[in-house]
């Protein structure tokens, strides 16, 4: 186990790595990106001005410095198109893809672990089956197509959900299911084989000697320990709820930073585009950090050996 | 297995078959609009009167070709930077950990899509953005397993005996870590296809009149009241060789014994 401040030197490295990599992706853009946003027949003077405010006219070095100045302070630069900061627009979109992912969330960890419970306890009868099947075409199908088969269903055919939007009651429940049932398919195998794992050892079997009942067995012994790796995924997996938003929410016009992503990507309005994605994936580091954390400070072992 | 592969085969034969026929995916018939299928219109026609088979085809010629190039060149990348990593160790090794953990850092499709998002969309920079942000499960894989071979004896040998380090990477650490590539690879290739279609669908990959499973399904959810089969035939097609690739994969990885550092 490493010590805490070495975890942490850690995760500022990579956030490091991680935010050069999004201020170097700038450099891809073909050609001239003020010709790309504004077309080739622009005003000398707006290229000028748009020179100025991408930075262009400035060596790459010096923007790259400026770029982490700028980041320090919480500024991720100012949109091209909307004219606002960029740090502004995220946080308005912010909660509703909170909302959604949250609303996700729950669902991975209703269908997942009770699905892995089952499976393990029955080990290859029908309901071990049937959440391995589960499993299988929760990780195969793609979320869009997911997204309009429900919507087929649901709100078409029996008219129990609205078709898109979050203002309607009820509009969350499909996003919902769309964005977490592949994850909930990851989870319900990894319960599943977190719990068969362990149960040949030796604590199990005196549980179970000394007369405990197989409920009591499972909720004193053997989930306490079978938990610790699902909760590293379910970790894992709570900041790659943010990443898979940016389809769900384009299928399901969800107003979150996902469609602000794909908006300002097709308006190729780059400070938004960069912004975003920073915004993700310090949000995916950050959640799998803390969750390593948690389950190391759930477990018995570690205590023991610091 | 046999499922999984007689499945894979189709979606081949349908790929590199469509040349043989004469395939018309953007002829526009007007007055077949929204036709649904039929006995003449196997799939029935999209809301420009084209025939849904042929584009069907089309789209699967694409993503085969994108996932089958961006699998080689993911794989051929991450094997070549692992057996680097972890064949010379030290600062090497340190620096080389340092830029997957970078990249590991962005979740699913997120750095396709913004790789996606700068470069442009098209064929080839589907490929690109999809290499970029694949080689990395292969380089992690292929690294874990030459730092524990690297001391084994017959690579002391061969070091003693003065091979050069390609050689010894080549003929004596290569072919011992090729079983879990090959496992990660089949995997690979499902999220490769789910990847294309995936930034099709946002309208970052394929663009049109070119047909991709993505974009037909983007296209075709604005019709999904009036013409459902626009959506549930290329969403069906990649569902079943996404499905296919992973059977595949579960088989291989039982087979060839590995445990997947991928997959629970």
């Amino acid at each position: 186990m490493r010590t805490l401040a070495e975890q942490l030197t850690d995760t500022l490295v990579v956030l490091f790595g991680v935010s050069t990599l999004v201020f170097l992706l700038l450099v891809l853009i073909p050609g001239d990106p003020v010709d790309v946003v504004l077309g080739e027949s622009a005003q000398a003077a707006d290229r000028a001005a748009m020179r100025a405010s991408l930075g262009l006219d400035r060596p790459l070095g010096e923007r790259w410095l400026d770029f982490y100045a700028d980041l320090a302070s919480g500024d991720l630069g100012t949109s091209l198109i909307r004219r606002q900061p960029v740090a502004d627009l995220i946080m308005q979109r912010l909660p509703a893809t909170l909302q959604l992912a949250a609303a996700a969330f729950l669902i991975v960890v209703l269908i997942a672990i009770p699905l892995g419970i089952l499976a393990a306890r029955h080990r290859g009868r029908w309901p071990d089956r049937l959440a391995q099947t589960f499993a299988l075409f929760g990780l195969s199908i793609p979320n869009f197509w997911l997204g309009p088969l429900l919507v087929l269903l649901f709100s078409v055919q029996l008219g129990w959900t609205p078709v898109s939007g979050n203002l309607a009651p009820g509009s969350l429940i499909l996003p919902a299911i769309t964005l977490g049932l592949s994850m909930a398919a990851i989870t319900t195998r990894m319960m599943r084989s977190s719990l068969l794992e362990i149960e040949s050892q030796a604590f199990l079997r005196t549980a179970r000697c000394k007369g405990l009942g197989e409920v009591a067995v499972l909720l004193r012994h053997s989930l306490p320990n079978a938990m610790l790796p699902v909760i590293t995924v379910l970790g894992m997996q709570l900041g790659s709820l943010l990443a898979g938003a940016v389809i769900t929410e384009v299928v399901f016009a969800w107003p979150g930073i996902g469609s602000l992503l794909i908006d300002a990507i097709r308006q190729r309005d780059y400070p938004v585009v960069q912004g975003v994605v920073l915004c993700i994936a310090f949000a995916y580091v950050l959640t799998n950090r803390l969750a390593d954390l948690f389950a190391a400070w759930l477990d018995p072992r570690v205590h023991e050996a610091n | 297995m046999r499922v999984s592969a007689i499945i894979l085969g189709i979606w081949v034969i349908m790929a590199l078959g469509g040349n043989l026929g004469s395939l018309e995916p953007n002829r526009v018939v007007l007055e077949a609009i929204f036709t649904p299928p039929s006995a003449t219109h196997w799939l029935g026609a999209d809301e420009l009167g084209r025939p849904v088979f042929d584009r069907l085809l089309a789209g699967a010629r694409v993503s085969l070709l994108v996932a089958v190039v961006s699998v080689t060149l993911s794989a051929t990348i991450g094997i070549a930077v692992g057996l680097i990593a972890g064949y010379f160790g030290g600062l090497t090794d340190r620096l080389i950990s340092r830029l997957i953990e970078v990249f590991l850092a962005f979740p699913g499709m997120l750095l396709a899509i913004a790789m996606a998002a700068m470069i442009g969309p098209g064929l080839d920079n589907v490929i690109i953005a999809l290499s970029a942000m694949g080689w990395v499960g292969y380089a992690r894989l292929v690294r874990v397993q030459v730092l524990a071979l690297r001391q084994r004896d017959h690579v002391l040998a061969a070091t003693a005996l003065g091979r050069t380090a390609p050689a010894i990477m080549r003929q004596h650490l290569l072919p011992l870590v090729m079983a879990p590539v090959w496992v990660e690879a089949s995997f690979g290739l499902a999220g490769a296809v789910v990847a294309e279609a995936g930034l099709s669908f946002l309208g970052l990959g394929i663009q049109p009149p070119d047909a991709s499973w993505g974009s037909m399904i983007r296209d075709g959810v604005r019709y999904l009241l009036v013409a459902p089969h626009l959506v549930l035939a290329p969403g069906g097609a990649l569902f079943l060789v996404v499905l296919a690739a992973n059977l595949f994969g579960d088989a291989l990885r039982d087979r060839l014994d590995v445990t997947s550092h991928s997959r629970p």
